[in-house]
């Protein structure tokens, strides 16, 4: 057992660490790079994939570096400590993932090798209006037409949607649910601004050709569950890495400002709050950590999202709250970071499934397992 | 970065599981697993099986019945134990006095405590704690005033754990009233407690249990040789005997049985033998415990797969705040699950008519109020946690 990172690893981290820390030196460069659209920056979406990043879980022979849940984990903390905007995790984990699970070898070769250099953005149109994290489309259907296929229906919020240029779309078939893509530019995007700052799409679908991912006439309702539970143990990840940062931009504030004559750290109410925000953090990034370790060895990805979501989401509230809390008026302006920090947090504890979403999926297996043992392999509830 | 414990550690888990499971008599472990509390045989004995077994004592040096385990290795033992329901070594004995004899003691005291102390023939007891001397444990009167080749030590101790079954007492005394900073002025003294003008006096708790003490000292006379270390470093020695055991701060295999227990119960525990599981709120509640205690568990075991030896893992620091939270929070899960039956403070007299689990929720549940005050109060840990990790 062990919870480190290799040199390697570590070097993978150091580097994006370095670009990221250039990329968003300040909260004024951030907020410059999401005043405009797509809310992401370009550059920096092209330099990660210079690096490799952007191909990281994919095979060589599509274009990507083979590396696992650890690699992918690693620079989701990195995009979370700045909060960086970049769809790392919709468009790499979740709908390079739905390719790289489900699509046939052309399709792999085309769109993962597109993604991974930075040609090709994908998206993952799956969440429609009144849905809640179902793992299946309801309303979005697909009809065949011709040699292809034709969607009709409304996915919304579609993260980075607008931007996407090619969408992988949920939609029903008379075999339950199946995957699609879409050019882009094919269906009928509206923009808007999401909670942290970034866009997504509604996208409407009115009779627009699509091809079928993979083999047509399969249910893919497990792959999609498999795909999100995987991009929500990175999303947790990110959000490991975005409490860290708010936490000590909580502590250095409390250690800086100054009411009465003194230090707001002199004080004791508030010094327990910041350690309570600590502890809140470790557990959940134990509990992150080890989801990713759990991937990596092939356990349940499902069980480890919801155990882990459910562990991040009470500590992003939190700690995100608090930030808020403890630094004042200051943190209710737009042009301090605190706030960015626990409107981010909201979004990453929400796009996914949130709390009691992945609460109740538990409370509904408890007879199941006599108790969870984090080391059985494979399984966590052995 | 890897989830799984290697081939050897592996290996090391079931020899572990092995032994306990096998080697220590069942009803020692049954007794235990049933709700009761270990008692005073029971503890001895399974502390002599380990200690004769080679594995009472891992964390002291090699010479004195230590094994040199990694702290992994260290967890997985402890661990191991008490999923078997097998009483651990008692840890006034192997965690508190024991080190600190080994580490700063004469080679005579050694070899005079050390192995009785392993094999619990002599059982110790803590006296730090007195009336005015508790979180600021350094404000504390109890006098050792030298005369020839013995120390007088008058004063009172307070919340003495088990002294009622002591035979010796490792305490902390004022030797030097006039160091300039109170701290200095502090030894570590090792008393017979059948020594003249002992006096022991049970403090009944809130569950109606007697498991703390009031220790007097009336002129009691204690040979120099029995002063650990040096004179007035007795402080440096408390520090080191409080801070130093950083394995199985967090009791999760207990918490864990318990939990499991927990559920089990609520499965049938309903009128009629209905499941109490079907109440969602009882569920959501369950769901969330069994996943405080996997973060809590995990977090040990980062700290243990990896922490240097001597420098501890920052994240070490959550657990004995979290542990006791989250122990305490299965109690509050049990007495509320026992419904009415809560009003029994155990299954004694008329009460009998009860479930043993129902009627034993209570007293459970008021005894496990105090793990958040002992062991450093978690106001005290939060201190920690804000000024050595944060900085504040
Ligand atoms: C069941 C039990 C068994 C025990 N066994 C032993 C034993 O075997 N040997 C032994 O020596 N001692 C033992 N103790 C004593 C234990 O270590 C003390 O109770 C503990 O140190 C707290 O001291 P106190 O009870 O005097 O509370 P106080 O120190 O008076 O604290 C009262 C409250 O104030 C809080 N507080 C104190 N100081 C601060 C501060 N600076 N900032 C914020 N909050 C603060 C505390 O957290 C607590 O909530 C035992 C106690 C119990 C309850």
């Amino acid at each position: 057992m062990d919870f480190e990172l290799d040199s390697e690893q570590t070097a993978l981290r150091e580097a994006v660490r370095d670009l990221l820390n250039d990329a968003y030196a300040s909260t004024e460069a951030r907020r410059a790079v999401q005043a405009d659209d797509p809310g992401f920056g370009e550059k920096t979406w092209l330099q990660l994939a210079e690096m490799g990043v952007l191909g990281l879980p994919f095979a060589e022979d599509v274009g990507g570096m083979e590396a696992g849940p650890v690699e992918v984990g690693l620079v989701a903390e990195e995009l979370g400590r700045v909060i960086a905007p970049e769809p790392f995790v919709e468009a790499v984990v979740l709908a390079g993932g739905l390719v790289d699970a489900v699509g046939t070898a052309d399709q792999r070769t085309a769109l993962l090798g597109g993604l991974s250099d930075g040609s090709t953005l994908l998206g993952f149109a799956h969440t429609e209006p009144g849905s809640r994290w179902s793992p299946s489309a309801e309303s979005v259907r697909a009809e065949r037409r011709g040699d292809g296929w034709a969607l009709t229906g409304v996915k919304t919020p579609v993260v980075a949607g607008a931007r996407a240029d090619v969408l992988v779309v949920s939609a029903r078939t008379d075999a339950g649910t199946e995957l699609f893509l879409v050019t882009g530019e094919d269906a009928d995007r509206a923009s808007f601004r999401t909670t942290d700052g970034g866009r997504a799409a509604t996208v409407t679908f009115e009779g627009t050709a699509a091809r079928v991912l993979g083999e047509a006439g399969v249910d893919r309702t497990d792959a999609i569950a498999q795909a999100v539970a995987r991009a929500q143990i990175a999303a947790c990840r990110e959000a490991v890495g975005a409490m860290e940062r708010a936490l000590w931009l909580t502590v250095d504030y409390l250690k800086t400002r100054k009411q009465f004559g003194v230090t707001l750290s002199t004080f004791q109410a508030l010094k327990f709050r910041a350690a309570d925000m600590y502890v809140q953090l470790e557990l959940a990034r134990s509990t992150a950590l080890w989801a990713t370790l759990l991937l990596d060895a092939g356990g349940d990805a499902l069980d480890a999202a919801s155990r882990a979501s459910v562990q991040v989401a009470e500590a992003a509230r939190h700690i995100g709250q608090e930030a808020v809390q403890l630094h004042g008026g200051i943190a209710m302006t737009a042009e301090y970071s605190a706030g960015h920090y626990l409107a981010r947090l909201l979004v990453l504890t929400h796009a996914l499934g949130d709390r009691t979403h992945h609460l109740s999926r538990l409370a509904s297996n408890l007879e199941g397992h006599r108790w969870v043992d984090p080391l059985a392999y494979g399984s966590a509830t052995a | 970065m890897r989830l799984r414990l290697s081939e050897d550690d592996a290996a090391f888990r079931e020899e572990m599981r092995e032994f306990f499971t096998t080697q220590v008599p069942s009803e020692i472990r049954e007794s235990f697993a049933q709700g009761r509390e270990h008692s005073k045989d029971d503890i001895v004995a399974a502390q002599r099986i380990l200690n004769a077994a080679g594995i009472a004592v891992p964390a002291w040096p090699a010479e004195w019945g230590g094994r040199d385990w990694s702290p992994l290795r260290r967890h997985i033992w402890l661990e191991e134990m008490r999923f078997a329901n097998v009483p651990p070594p008692l840890s006034f004995n192997a965690s508190m006095i024991g080190p600190v004899i080994a580490a700063f003691g004469s080679q005579e005291l050694k070899e005079r405590f050390l192995p009785a102390t392993a094999n619990l023939d002599i059982w110790w007891s803590q006296g730090f704690s007195e009336p005015d001397a508790g979180s600021d444990l350094a404000s504390l009167r109890t006098t050792a005033v030298r005369d020839g080749d013995e120390y007088v030590v008058n004063g009172q101790k307070t919340w003495t754990t088990l002294g009622q079954h002591g035979d010796w007492i490792f305490t902390l005394v004022r030797t030097d009233p006039q160091a300039p900073k109170r701290q200095m002025g502090i030894s570590l003294l090792l008393v017979d407690m059948t020594s003249p003008g002992v006096t022991v006096r049970p403090i009944e708790l809130i569950d109606g249990s007697f498991e703390v003490n009031e220790v007097w000292f009336d002129q009691v006379r204690v040979p120099v040789e029995n002063l650990v270390g040096e004179e007035g470093q007795g402080w440096t020695y408390a520090k080191f005997l409080l801070g130093n055991e950083r394995v199985g701060v967090a009791p999760v295999a207990s918490i864990k049985r318990a939990l499991a227990d927990a559920k089990r119960i609520a499965a049938t525990g309903g009128p009629g033998g209905s499941s109490l599981l079907d109440d969602p709120l009882v569920a959501a509640r369950i769901a969330e415990l069994e996943n405080r205690l996997l973060a809590l568990e995990l977090t040990a075991l980062r700290v243990v797969a990896n922490s240097d030896e001597g420098k501890p893992h920052p994240a070490s620091s959550v657990l004995k705040l979290n542990g006791t939270e989250t122990q305490q929070a299965v109690t509050e899960l049990l007495v509320d699950l026992a419904g009415p039956a809560a009003l029994a403070l155990g299954d004694g007299d008329g009460a009998q008519g009860l479930p043993h689990w129902a009627a034993h929720a209570s007293p459970r549940y008021l005894n496990m109020r105090k793990a958040s005050i002992y062991g450093g109060s978690n106001e005290i840990q939060r201190t920690i946690i804000a000024g050595t990790i944060l900085g504040l």
